[in-house]
């Protein structure tokens, strides 16, 4: 009965594609959004059973001559991740009922979100590599798609990049799972099959590189940029919030969980460059001056705690890194919601041309206060405990390098209060700007898609055990002791 | 029940702020109530605690682990928390009733009474927290509050960059603080006080030298120390009730709170306690010196905010933890009056600079009583407030003599910017166009209210303990000095010119921090922004080039060899027949190597 729940989750977001993009327009935008409910309700109630190891699991033979078998399951370490998916999907369908940028069709727009939110879920959801790797190519195409055709004016050219560069990764984690596929004859994510430390090491490689293109890790992250800035509002919004926490939590799940050797092999090299991410990635938001590519470069800053976190290896690393993602996905979700909003009234989102919002907007600039400042890691919303204990869980590890990286992305969270300091003076402090005179305060549309990011940047905030004490535990944490 | 009592304590203003922030902005009347209410709530619990303390009580629970890094929300109530938090909680309600008339016509009230409550409540939480984690909580909420408040007026276009001023610099030394903690927790193993400072002893001295410095980067940026100094005078860009609670009475002394909370730590540690005892006598004598010069007299009371929180940090540093109390406790009353006091004068004269004021004495005299009263206790005249904790102060660093003698210099000095703010704002002729007058009864009330403790809160505190302070022969010198400062002060400032005018140029040099101001910019900004643009030219040309160039590569390479194709019959068909004989003879060869 449980193992139905799985499926489910990822059968009616596909079938309300379908159905959203048969019917017309209007109808079809609601189709998507009452797909998209559906769904969240459906991740929710996912949470409920729980056990030690994975919660629910579902175990269906496919095609067992390449190893592939429908193999889902749900435990602490998806779960949160699973639950956003299906939050920042429906906030985006409902969304774009309202607000679908040129060309329209939203029901279009619509069945491209739930197709992105089955690619996305499955890459959460599955236990066996080779389904984990067709999840995570879902993703990709309807992406492209989203971008390059309801974008701004380089949005095919940014779409490309993305999925050119996606793509590449990609085919190095292929050759890996292949790889892992071949030499032990089987795909099983939940009990790995003993790889030797060779191969672990070199297969770790490859894993790596390809989630290291998804979170983004510096320096493969250039194609985030691009593709943010001209993505649309509900674009930018799932790529932030969980589309690179599909690289993340591949890096937790297959990269830890598969080839456990050959992380702790490249654990420092991960952790320098998840530091080097943090400070360059502040550096250049400190001289950014367009709004959403600032909010997108943020983005590799702070992956940059979540991937140190990761990298450590320890359980609070790991533990940090889990709300981190979290929090990011919230934090960063609404920073893409006002974000566009901002430039929809605007018309611009160069920073020089901003100015004043709280003179005419006084709830939009108080609700942009309340995500940068939440974003910038204040202790007592959501983003603080991932940045902090990332630093504790490196200084932990001991030994000069790892005593280095936590100064280092300590002085990096002063970087980062920085340029989001610097985001609200241009933006909302100051003489009104002549784009924004005529700009209208939140809509209550806007309003309602952002209060659940607003309540849970507060509520991660004061409760970060909703994530931590799932995570806690599942096996692949506790077992990340001492390696 | 004490547990209890402590979230009711931060609980009440917490959650009415939180409510006040939902209310339109221009709610006055609901949003004053809900500040005053979360405010005199707190007050309240605060008396009912202080009634029924017996002795230190610790509650704890535990919060969020991180691996075995247990995060807990404990509390640690004891005497010396009950009376700061009864400080705070005190001049929070004189300040929520004040900015009723000091704010009216203020088109954004609602968020701002919000904010007060929610600072109030952050506050709160780094007096009474007994977990690291939980004390850096309410440390980076003030920080924010803070930043929110000096950005508040609209009408002054450097309050928004004094503002980010603020936060950064504090957020710089709150790197350090941050490591501190967990370098302590990594080392402890807890994040809880109690337990951290029990194991103190059991750690190297390596590390709780370090650990100590680290923290004490946080208390200096808060605190307003050297070199952190700098963005304090420029937080008088905020209205100024916000300047009397934040910035003078209670989060600036929070890093003297917490480094007597943690006084175990400091104390293993020669070598910090050293650093900050240097650290106090620059800040203190810089602070005096400033005070003198500047014109805008809310500039002078912030310099003077940050001298005296030098004298707060030279006591710690001597292991005098009760006389920097004392000074933290009688310096809230009377800085906070004397803030407030500056508001009525603001208000009168339209102007904040004493260049603008003269003669206010005639139409303003309970703002002049009440006022003098504060000064009298800044500068230390007995038997007003600051008299007694300035030289339980001064009596505890007879031992360092150099720190001793910046003590008294200081002293010498504060009576004689008291001096000269004092009659150049309330003598003299009036300049035209003022016409002095009392404000309102809202903001009448908090101005009496104050100058009581910083009256008697002295007296009062030396007959419950008079260990604090020896009245002997030891104290004819710092009342000398005082008496020399009032008079030198009276003979350059009687006829009402500014002496300072006399300095010319060098005049706004000392009244601006002695230009470190620029230090830090061409130090740390202009760095910073150099460096971020390099990083930006090479992530954008660098990295991303190597990455399109990659592409564009690819693409001509793509294209050569399309074009390489479209080649003309007779050239393809000798291609074809060229390949195919190279085919052949590679066949035949690697057969007879033997390879195949």
């Amino acid at each position: 009965m449980v193992s139905y729940l799985l499926l489910w989750t990822l059968a009616v977001p596909l079938i309300g594609a379908v159905f959203a993009a048969v019917c017309p327009d209007r109808l079809g935008r609601w189709v998507a959004a009452v797909a998209a409910l559906l769904t969240f309700g459906l991740t929710l109630a996912l949470g409920v059973g729980r056990q030690s190891g994975m919660w629910h699991e579902l175990d269906w033979a496919w095609v067992p001559e390449f190893g592939l078998r429908l193999q889902l399951g749900v435990d602490g370490i998806s779960f949160p991740l699973v639950v956003l998916t299906g939050l920042l999907t429906l906030l985006c369908c409902g969304y774009s009922i309202w607000h679908t940028p040129k060309p329209g069709r939203g029901n279009i727009l619509g069945a491209l979100l739930l197709l992105i939110e089955v690619g996305i879920l499955g890459t959460f959801l599955a236990q066996n590599l080779v389904l984990f790797f067709i999840a995570f190519e879902v993703v990709l195409l309807p992406m492209a798609a989203v971008i390059a055709v309801w974008g701004g004016e380089g949005a095919r050219r940014a779409a490309l990049k993305f999925a050119l560069y996606t793509l590449a990764g990609s085919v190095l984690l292929l050759i890996g799972v292949i790889a892992v596929v071949v030499l032990t004859g089987s795909g099983d994510m939940v009990n790995p099959p003993p790889l030797s430390r060779d191969a672990q090491l070199w297969i770790f490689a490859l894993f790596a590189v390809a989630f290291a293109v998804k979170s983004p890790l510096w320096p493969l992250h250039t194609w985030l940029p691009d593709a943010h800035t001209e993505a649309p509002t509900v674009g930018s919004v799932i790529l932030a919030g969980v589309l690179l926490k599909m690289g993340t939590y591949g890096l937790i799940r297959v990269g830890v969980g598969v080839t456990p050797e050959g992380f702790a092999w490249a654990s420092p090299v991960l952790g320098v460059l998840a530091v080097a991410a943090i400070i360059i990635g502040s550096l250049v938001c400190l001289v950014q001056t367009e709004l959403k590519r600032l909010i997108a470069y943020s983005s590799v800053g702070h992956m940059g705690f979540v991937l140190l976190g990761i990298s450590t290896g320890t359980q609070a690393g790991l533990e940090a890194a889990l709300i981190g993602n979290i929090a990011h996905g919230v934090l960063t979700g609404l920073l893409f919601f006002l974000a566009g909003a901002i430039k929809d009234r605007a018309h611009t989102g160069e920073l020089s041309e901003l100015g004043g919002l709280r003179e005419k907007a006084p709830w939009l600039a108080g609700i942009l206060g309340l995500a940068a400042i939440g974003s910038l890691g204040l202790p007592g919303l959501a983003g603080f405990w991932g940045e902090a204990f990332a630093v504790l869980a490196s200084y932990s590890r001991g030994g000069p390098l790892w005593t280095t990286l936590a100064v280092v992305a300590a002085i990096g969270g002063a970087l980062t209060a920085a340029y989001l300091l610097r985001l609200l003076r241009k933006v909302s402090h100051g003489p009104l700007a002549p784009s924004l005179s005529t700009a209208a305060d939140t809509r209550l549309v806007e309003a309602i898609s952002w209060s659940p990011l607003v309540l849970l940047a507060l509520v991660l905030g004061a409760l970060p055990g909703l994530v931590i004490n799932l995570a806690a535990g599942a096996a692949l944490i506790t077992e990340a002791v001492g390696k | 029940m004490t547990a209890g009592l402590s979230i009711g304590l931060v609980g009440a203003p917490l959650l009415l702020g939180l409510i006040g922030l939902l209310l339109p902005a221009r709610n006055r009347p609901d949003a004053a109530a809900l500040g005053i209410a979360g405010a005199a709530l707190s007050a309240g619990v605060v008396a009912l605690m202080l009634l029924q303390y017996t002795g230190p009580v610790e509650s704890t629970r535990p919060w969020v682990a991180f691996g075995d890094f247990q995060v807990s929300l404990s509390s640690l109530v004891d005497m010396r928390a009950l009376l700061t938090a009864l400080a705070v909680t005190v001049v929070a309600v004189c300040v929520q009733v004040y900015s009723i008339s000091y704010l009216k016509g203020d088109q954004r009230y609602a968020p701002y009474a919000a904010q007060i409550s929610i600072f109030t409540a952050a506050m709160l939480t780094v007096v009474l927290s007994g977990d690291l984690i939980l004390l850096l909580i309410g440390w980076e909420v003030m920080g924010a509050c803070s930043y929110l408040l000096i950005a508040h007026d609209r009408s002054l276009p450097e309050a928004p960059r004094a503002a980010v001023k603020a936060f950064l610099v504090t957020r710089v030394g709150d790197v350090g603080f941050l490591l501190g903690i967990v370098l302590l927790a990594v080392k402890t193993g807890s994040f809880q006080i109690s337990v951290v400072l029990d194991k103190v002893q059991t750690l190297d001295s390596t590390t709780v030298t370090v650990a100590a410095l680290l923290l004490l980067a946080g208390v200096a940026g808060k605190s307003a120390q050297f070199p952190l100094h700098t963005w304090l005078p420029d937080a008088m860009a905020g209205p100024t009730p916000i300047s009397a609670l934040i910035h003078a009475a209670t989060m600036v002394a929070a890093g003297v709170y917490v480094v007597a909370r943690l006084f175990k730590l400091f104390e293993a540690s020669p070598v910090a306690l050293t650093v900050l005892g240097i650290m106090a006598a620059i800040t203190l004598l810089l602070g005096a010196l400033a005070a003198t010069a500047a014109d805008d007299v809310k500039r002078v009371l912030a310099w003077s905010t940050v001298s005296q929180l030098g004298y707060m940090m030279a006591a710690l540093s001597m292991g005098a933890v009760d006389a920097a109390m004392f000074h933290l406790f009688t310096h809230a009353a009377f800085k906070a009056l004397l803030f407030l006091c500056a508001g009525s004068l603001i208000h009168a004269v339209g102007s904040n600079l004493l260049s603008r004021m003269g003669g206010l004495r005639k139409g303003m005299p309970l703002t002049f009583v009440t006022m003098s009263i504060g000064l009298g206790a800044l500068v230390g005249v007995p038997p007003l407030a600051g008299f007694f904790s300035k030289e339980a102060v001064v009596a505890s660093l007879h031992d360092k003599p150099w720190l001793w003698m910046a003590a008294l210099v200081g002293i010498a000095l504060t009576a004689w910017y008291s001096t000269r703010l004092l009659l150049l704002a309330f003598f003299g002729p009036t300049p035209e166009g003022v016409h002095p007058h009392e404000p309102a009864f809202a903001m009448r009330m908090p101005l009496v209210l104050l100058a009581i403790p910083a009256a008697g809160l002295g007296l009062s505190a030396y007959v419950v303990r008079n260990d604090l302070v020896h009245l002997d022969g030891e104290l004819v010198l710092p009342l000398g000095l005082t008496a020399a400062g009032l008079l030198v002060g009276w003979l350059m400032c009687r006829h009402h010119t500014d002496p300072v005018l006399r300095l010319g140029r060098f005049g706004p040099f000392v009244a601006g921090g002695f230009g470190l101001d620029t230090v830090q910019r061409w130090l740390v900004v202009v760095p910073v922004r150099a460096v971020a643009k390099a990083v930006r030219f090479f992530d954008v040309s660098g990295v991303d080039g190597a990455v399109m160039g990659l592409g564009g590569a690819t693409r001509s390479a793509g294209s050569g060899l399309a074009a390489w194709h479209r080649a003309a019959l007779p050239r393809a068909f000798a291609a074809v027949l060229g390949a195919a004989a190279l085919l052949a003879i590679a066949g035949v060869t690697l057969s007879l190597v033997g390879l195949w």
